[in-house]
């Protein structure tokens, strides 16, 4: 009982958070590498919260064209994702599922997330694993929500580019 | 004749991991964490002295069985058996983890004559009916030694969600009732195990876990430890990769006519990167 009226004023506090008109983007790059067999990568995306572990799906890329659902073969190669979100998941997501990415910068509309997202420390997580490739993981701590508008930043080696978490209040 | 060859053969294996510093016997799955709908697992099983690399024998299949996440024991397919390893397939049609394992208990006794001449029973390649003991072992038999002895070798593989179904005990011999899911190990984090000896907490195993790729390396890089007073036993895995844990267990809480009881435990586990 304590705990539903705990998560019912979380969700009050959210609610007033998004009244403020809480915004939230992210930009991503594939960085384009030169092999011989590239094949675009499996990218998930996700925000963790510190304390409860809740995830929050952003988004996956995967091949899901592929008939008898066979690309879903390889999401397991996402393994942190895979550990902490996918696999308790039934493929695929609403509104988070889609298609891999070309090489290049990529925004990700996060908007609605913002909306919905309660006040607390987070992580924002972004996997990315390739056929025949390697295999990144980078992740950008922040708190939720902000009061003056915040850009942050990391950038992989290897299979990930440049990453940009824009946070407005 | 033929048959009693292949049984001969297939305690030979069974028992090599009992006797200190011998060849050791595993089953290793190609992969131990699947998505996707109706994933596919391939084995090999061999006994060898480099762990998973197949320089000894080929280990027999008939002992090994496979159960899945509803409880149900799950046909091992396209058997094959080659000079150094056997290999099988799995198919993983339903959600959850699936246990492969191979086990076996029984008594065993060693004595010596009234003129002087050793004894042991059962004879090798014999599994006799646990009635039988009486019949053969000699009324008068001196320093007559009992033991009662359980052998387990496990893996396990999960496609999409983990279950814990399979981890149900069988209250025989030495188990391992995992407290962290053999298939959520990951590099600098700590799994714990709790092993059981017919039921009960074994306090004081002794396990040893070694990772794969000992012929690249030249120390084996074994990670010892010894169960607590709950049988709980922590291991922290340094890096990425398969390994082979075994556990050895002895005790005198035997019951008659065995004065001794051992345990001897074995599982292929795979430790993913962070």
């Amino acid at each position: 009982m304590i705990k539903k009226m705990t998560a019912m004023g979380l969700v009050g506090m959210a609610m007033t958070v998004s009244a403020q008109a809480g915004d939230m983007a992210l930009s991503l790059e594939l960085p384009r590498i030169d092999v011989a067999e590239y094949h675009r990568p499996y990218v998930a995306m996700w925000l963790q919260n510190d304390d409860s572990g809740d995830v929050t799906n952003l988004a996956v890329w995967y091949q899901l064209d592929k008939r008898d659902d066979k690309g879903e073969q390889w999401l397991k190669d996402m393994r942190q994702w895979w550990r902490r979100s996918g696999r308790s998941a039934s493929m695929p997501l609403d509104g988070v599922s889609g298609a891999t990415q070309q090489p290049g910068v990529h925004s990700v509309d996060l908007a609605k997330v913002a909306d919905s997202l309660a006040p607390g420390s987070y992580k924002l997580y972004v996997e990315a694993a390739r056929e025949v490739g390697g295999r990144e993981l980078l992740k950008i701590p922040f708190q939720w929500p902000v009061t003056s508008s915040t850009t942050l930043e990391t950038e992989g080696k290897t299979e990930l580019g440049k990453i940009l978490l824009n946070l407005a209040p | 004749m033929k048959k009693s060859k292949l049984a001969i053969i297939a305690l030979l294996a069974c028992s090599l991991p009992l006797v200190a510093n011998a060849h050791r016997a595993w089953v290793l799955p190609a992969a131990t964490v699947l998505s996707g709908e109706n994933a596919w697992v391939t084995f090999d099983a061999a006994v060898s002295n480099d762990i998973f690399f197949t320089d000894h024998a080929a280990m027999r299949l008939n002992g090994m069985k496979a159960v899945g996440p509803d409880g149900n024991e799950v046909e091992l397919q396209n058997q094959h058996t080659g000079k150094y390893r056997s290999s099988f397939d799995l198919e993983l049609s339903k959600e959850g983890t699936y246990k492969v394992f191979s086990a076996s208990s029984g008594l065993r006794a060693r004595w010596e004559t009234e003129d002087g001449k050793r004894g042991f029973w059962p004879g090798r390649g014999e599994t006799p009916a646990p009635g039988e003991f009486k019949k053969a072992v000699p009324k008068n038999a001196k320093n007559l030694q009992v033991s009662q002895s359980s052998r387990r070798m496990e893996t396990f593989v999960t496609a999409g969600q983990p279950s814990k179904t399979v981890f149900a005990l069988q209250n025989q011999g030495l188990e391992m009732e995992p407290i962290t899911h053999p298939n959520d190990l990951f590099s600098g984090e700590k799994a714990q195990f709790r092993f059981m000896i017919d039921g009960k907490p074994a306090v004081g195993v002794d396990v040893t876990v070694i990772p794969d790729g000992g012929r690249y390396r030249n120390s084996p890089n074994e990670i010892k430890a010894t169960s607590d007073k709950k049988g709980v036993v922590s291991i922290e895995w340094p890096s990425a990769g398969r390994y082979w844990l075994e556990a050895e267990y002895q005790d005198d809480k035997a019951a008659k006519p065995a004065t001794t009881r051992q345990g001897s435990y074995s599982a292929t586990l795979e430790v993913l990167p962070q």
